[in-house]
This record gives C-alpha cells, sequence and structure tokens, in this order.
C-alpha cells in the first residue's frame, strides 16, 4: 500500500487548484523525537504533504496516465512551527502544464495563520527522459491510491 | 509593447536567478546554461514555464531547447557527432544562435555550451519581435 500523508481533499477544481487537510496528531511517533518535550512537525514532511496534493492534482489533470514525479522543490519558505493537535489546510494550484512536466504554487495554512510558501515541480517522466524505460505499470497512480483517492476528491465536489 | 534587449536581459537575469538559486553577477551573456549555472533537465523545463509566463509568450519546449530531440534521432547523430543532417536541423531550429563555432566540431557532448544566456534573450527578442 502507498503511503498516504494527506487525510483527506475538501476542495478539487480539476487542473486548477486543490485543498486537502492533514491532522496531525502525536500518535505520529516520529514527533516524540522531533523534539522530545517539543513536538513540532518536520518540515520536509509538509513538503511531502504539498507534493501529494499537487502530486495529484497534477495527475488527475491528465486522467492519472502520467507518472508523475517530484522534480524540483522551487521554493519552500516556513513561517511558523505545526504542533500536534493542529489541522493543516494544503493549498495548491497548477501554474503551468505540458506534456513533459507541471509547475505548482502552494501555501499550507493552519486556521488563518499562514505556515508555508511551498512551489513545486513535477515530470511526466515517460515524456521526459526519452531513451531511459520505465515499468508499464503506473507505480505512482496504483489502483489501490487512486481508489483511495476517487471516495475524497468525489465528496469534495470534482470539477 | 517593445522591450529594448536590456530589459529582456534583465528580466531573463531574474529568471535564471530565481530558477537555478544563483546570484544576478552569474548570469553574464556569455554564461552556459549547464557548465556555469549548473542547470540540470528539469530546471530548462522550469526556465522556460517561467519565461512563459514572465513575457507572456507561449514556447515549444524543442523550440527553445532542442538538443533532446536531436539526440534521440540516429539520422541526426552519429559516433558521437552530428551529423550534416543534424546540423542542418539544429541550424534550423536555432536560427536565433550563432553555432558556427559548434560546427567545426559537432561533438554531442559540446551541445551544452550553446545553451547560454545570450541564447534566451535572443529567442525570446525574436518571439517578442514575431508576437
Amino acid at each position: 500500500m502507498r503511503w498516504i500523508w494527506i487525510d483527506k481533499f475538501v476542495e478539487f477544481k480539476s487542473g486548477e487548484t486543490a485543498v486537502a487537510v492533514k491532522n496531525v496528531t502525536l500518535a505520529e511517533e516520529h514527533l516524540h523525537d522531533h523534539f522530545p518535550g517539543f513536538a513540532v512537525m518536520p518540515e520536509c514532511l509538509m513538503i511531502e504533504g504539498m507534493a501529494q496534493t499537487a502530486g495529484i492534482l497534477v495527475g488527475e489533470a491528465r486522467s492519472f496516465e502520467q507518472k508523475v514525479i517530484l522534480a524540483k522543490i522551487k521554493k519552500a519558505v516556513f513561517f511558523d512551527y505545526v504542533r500536534p493537535g493542529d489541522t493543516l489546510h494544503i493549498h495548491a494550484e497548477i501554474e503551468s502544464i505540458a506534456e513533459e512536466a507541471a509547475g505548482t504554487t502552494g501555501r499550507i495554512t493552519c486556521g488563518d495563520k499562514l505556515i508555508a510558501e511551498i512551489d513545486l515541480m513535477f515530470s511526466h517522466i515517460d515524456q521526459n527522459l526519452a531513451g531511459k524505460e520505465f515499468p508499464e505499470e503506473n507505480f505512482v497512480f496504483t489502483d489501490t491510491f487512486k481508489s483511495l483517492l476517487q471516495g475524497s476528491v468525489f465528496q469534495a465536489g470534482k470539477g | 509593447m517593445t522591450m529594448s534587449r536590456d530589459e529582456i536581459f534583465g528580466q531573463v537575469q531574474e529568471v535564471l536567478v530565481d530558477a537555478l538559486g544563483i546570484d544576478d553577477d552569474e548570469v553574464s551573456e556569455e554564461a552556459t546554461l549547464m557548465g556555469d549555472l549548473g542547470a540540470e533537465s528539469i530546471d530548462f523545463l522550469d526556465i522556460v514555464f517561467r519565461l512563459e509566463k514572465t513575457f507572456g509568450i507561449k514556447i515549444p519546449r524543442e523550440e527553445l531547447f532542442p538538443a533532446e530531440t536531436l539526440m534521440n534521432n540516429p539520422e541526426f547523430v552519429n559516433n558521437g557527432k552530428l551529423t550534416e543532417k543534424g546540423l542542418a536541423e539544429l541550424r534550423d531550429k536555432m536560427s536565433h544562435t550563432d553555432i558556427s563555432a559548434f560546427e567545426s566540431d559537432p561533438d554531442v557532448n559540446k551541445l551544452g555550451d550553446l545553451f547560454t544566456v545570450r541564447m534566451i534573450v535572443n529567442f525570446v527578442q525574436s518571439k517578442l519581435e514575431a508576437a
């Protein structure tokens, strides 16, 4: 099964924008070590949340036919700590999309507070690394992954 | 709206500074994108997207950076060098750039040296004039 780091989508506008929710809980074991006595969400995991939110947005824009790989972190600026019990809203927007790749911009918020600004680039690897062969099946968007998403995307009112 | 070459250079410079995380003064007209500025393949797409946005133009990727399409065609590449046909194709695709130095030794490994800041400025200028 795929590692899913976002809980659900609350908005999904195909090919344009998506908002996902991530609830942070002290049941996540890494928070016990990061840091002992002062649990804060690692910033790299905020990037992961954005990569999943924006990556699914980019994948859906091409009907999950492309293998969408995180290729570049264009910008990642963090403004505040995220603590256990916080509910994050991860807002992603497609800025550009072409045959080979897509660029996204995004913000993470907690209530009214801006937590992070994260801009990413994704590669459609089959279109991009000409001559290199990848497995035929779409190992990014597996059926399990898609079916897990279908429900939440549907509820969020796709389109 | 007409932009002077200096204005175009200024904006291209800003695009490259943002896309590659480099300093203003590293972006001279002669600088090569890969050798001097450390661009990797995904950066070329990032640069294309940013140029489209900055200048409000549409850039088919193979038009600005035709290297990949050339390299993957056996008619154009033989024994690590561009064939006559390949060179003709390159001249055609890169009409905005002087490739005469490359033509004397068309080693594909040197293809990257053709992609300079000046080439981007020339390309944008020709696009804006055509618009």
